[in-house]
């Protein structure tokens, strides 16, 4: 199984499974997840709050909270010396001196992400020094040519400011530079632009392709706005409730979905809609009518059933499989011929 | 910075004079002649006289109260009655015990309460979370004295580890009269630790699910320097306020104790002014104690700009 990683792919992410069980229920918050991440490329994953797009995240990382548990499934990930090591199961000791070195990762909130007592400088000092026989100094000195990097003007006198002087934009350039000072393979971006203003999120994004190819290293991208991912990824991974919906190429998902939840999605999305559409032709806004169920309460079957405009009675048997619909395109809908 | 500190120390200044004027009010409202009330039911009209006039009380209130005010500012406090002595060296006299006592109680606090919050936090729900707040409760509703006679009990008469009361006596060595404090101490300071320990768990339990606390962990260190270095320090600022509280309350606390355990300290004398109606001794020991309350907090606004770099405006 491990040998089937094929040499240009970092991570293969293949059925995971991640429950937090308490007394009285269990979440399965991921539910058989699988996407494949090349070297230098960047994946999206898509979904809603509860979709499991950020607990996939932090399984990747090994940083599930109390009492989340990855139950199945492998995290097959290509280290630096070359062995593909299952993530799922590495001791915690392993993860340790991943994290920060090999995988790093950052956040939605920028304004609360940093420590508010220890000055930026000092913040990626510590993730320098941690990882490497290195004095405080000469650590301090490469803060601040990562703060050069991710374009922070005086770098050489901000690293010496608290995050308090920064605005939520400097400080995502902030974590940023925090999160690449050991030039990781493979950064998680677990909705780092959904916090800012437009420009400043068109500022980062812009930022973080062209650190991706000055770096080359892999990004696993996660956001619920569709436009973000038009603009950076390459492949798309949309997840409902715990599970992977659609998998496909970007441009083709944009121009081809075949499930109805990520045609929902592009309807409501006002920018990929108008960019998009093939023909030119606008298509008009429509919400989802509903919510995400919650995820120790599923339906039975397709999950989405309950607000799809497609469903029909056969939708809430049996879960339905990933079918492929394309060239790496899948889609899990029963009736992804009528899309 | 100096700005910051600059207003405390003007803060602190204003309210030391509010409470030397009412220090010197609450004399003077005494119903009937202050002299006459210190003197007792027994004294001569020629010795409240002779005390009206060393008190000064003969002159006009303005007069008066400047003239206190003035003397307060010299470290006068006036004469106790009964003791024969000058307030401050009464007090002076008596100071270590009390000082000592104090320290090494809040030491003991903090040294319990601290690693038990900060444990129970990071473990909450935990068994180990559930008996340490249990605990901390129970200790919490025990009063000091009441510990105290039972450590007395056990550890003094019973197992013979420490002396039961007093401070060794005239002469005594440092060393002795030190052990003459273990136990007070640490009825004083397990009683104290019960609401740090429970500060220290809610604050911290606020801290732990903060993002940067997840930023720390996601840069490959391990658990101690996650909650020791990045969540503790975030955590400080509510303990620091509880642990001032806690030193404030120390002192008055120690009043009980000291007459638990015949030590010598500040809180007997107190305790015997009040008795006898040693006047100036209690105005004076109420200055004195109420500076150090003033101290400790422009101590604890010291530490809070130490920590927190976003006070230090």
């Amino acid at each position: 199984m491990r040998d089937a990683l094929a040499p240009d792919t970092l991570l293969s992410v293949r059925n995971l499974q991640t429950h937090f069980v308490s007394r009285s229920e269990v979440a399965k918050s991921v539910d058989g997840v699988t996407f494949d991440l090349k070297r230098g490329e960047t994946v999206a994953v898509v979904g809603e709050s509860g979709s499991g797009k950020s607990v996939t995240s932090l399984s990747i990382m090994g940083l599930l909270a109390h009492p989340g548990r990855i139950v199945g499934g492998e995290i097959l990930y290509r280290n630096r010396q070359g062995t593909v090591r299952d993530l799922a199961q590495a001791s915690a000791k392993e993860m340790k001196r991943l994290r920060g070195t090999e995988i790093a990762m950052i956040f939605q909130e920028p304004m609360t992400s940093l420590n508010p007592l220890f000055t930026v400088g000092d913040q990626i000092a510590e993730m320098i020094t941690l990882h490497e026989k290195i004095s405080y100094r000469a650590a301090l000195d490469r803060a601040a040519e990562m703060l050069e990097l991710v374009e922070i003007p005086a770098a050489r006198r901000r690293v010496n400011d608290y995050p308090h002087h920064m605005s939520g934009g400097m400080r995502q350039r902030v974590m940023i530079a925090l999160a690449l000072a050991n030039k990781p393979s493979l950064l998680i971006a677990d909705e780092p632009t959904t916090a800012l203003d437009v420009t400043i999120q068109a500022q980062i994004l812009d930022l973080l392709r062209r650190l991706q190819s000055e770096m080359g290293m892999s990004i696993l991208f996660i956001t619920h706005n569709l436009g973000v991912v038009a603009e950076i990824a390459r492949e798309v991974v949309v997840m409902y409730a715990g599970r992977v919906v659609e998998q496909a190429p970007v441009v083709d998902l944009f121009a081809r979905p075949k499930h109805p939840y990520t045609e929902g999605l592009l309807a409501c999305t006002p920018n990929a809609a108008r960019d998009v559409d093939p023909n030119g032709v606008r298509l008009p806004l429509r919400p989802i009518p509903g919510s995400v169920p919650p995820i120790t309460a599923l339906p039975p079957g397709c999950t989405y059933a309950p607000r799809c405009t497609y469903a029909v009675p056969g939708c809430t048997g049996a879960v339905p499989p990933l079918f492929s619909v394309g060239a790496s395109h899948l889609s899990r809908c029963f009736r992804h011929e009528l899309l | 910075m100096i700005r910051t500190i600059s207003h405390r120390l003007l803060g602190m200044l204003v309210v030391m004079l509010l409470v030397v004027t009412i220090v010197f009010v609450i004399v003077r409202i005494t119903p009937g002649d202050p002299a006459a009330v210190m003197l007792g039911p027994d004294a001569t009209s020629a010795d409240i006289a002779a005390l009206r006039t060393q008190l000064g009380l003969d002159r006009p209130l303005l007069v008066q109260y400047f003239q206190y005010l003035a003397d307060v500012v010299r470290g006068d406090f006036g004469q106790s009655i009964f003791l024969g002595q000058p307030v401050l060296r009464a007090l002076a006299d008596r100071a270590e015990p009390t000082f000592f006592l104090t320290l090494f109680s809040l030491g003991i606090a903090v040294a319990i309460a601290l690693p038990i919050g900060i444990y129970s936090a990071y473990r909450r729900g935990s068994a180990f979370d559930q008996s340490a707040t249990t605990v901390a409760m129970l200790a919490a509703s025990i009063p000091s004295f009441w510990l105290g006679l039972l450590m007395i009990q056990f550890f003094a008469v019973k197992l013979g580890w420490f002396p039961t009361s007093g401070y060794g006596g005239p002469g005594a060595s440092f060393a002795t009269r030190l052990g003459h404090l273990v136990l007070p101490a640490f009825a004083l300071g397990i009683v104290s630790s019960a609401l740090i320990i429970r500060f220290t768990r809610a604050s911290m339990l606020d801290v732990l699910n903060d993002d940067y606390v997840r930023t720390a962990r996601s840069k490959g260190m391990g658990e101690a320097r996650v909650i020791l270095r990045h969540a503790l320090k975030n955590a400080m600022i509510p303990i620091l306020t509880i642990i001032g509280l806690t030193a404030a309350l120390l002192i008055s606390g120690a009043v009980v104790t000291e007459t638990v355990f015949s030590l010598p300290g500040v809180g007997n004398l107190v305790v015997n002014a009040v008795l006898r109606r040693d006047y100036p001794v209690i105005q004076g020991a109420l200055l004195v104690v109420a500076g150090l309350y003033v101290l400790i907090n422009f101590l604890i606004d010291m530490l809070y700009i130490l920590v927190d770099p976003r006070v230090r405006y």
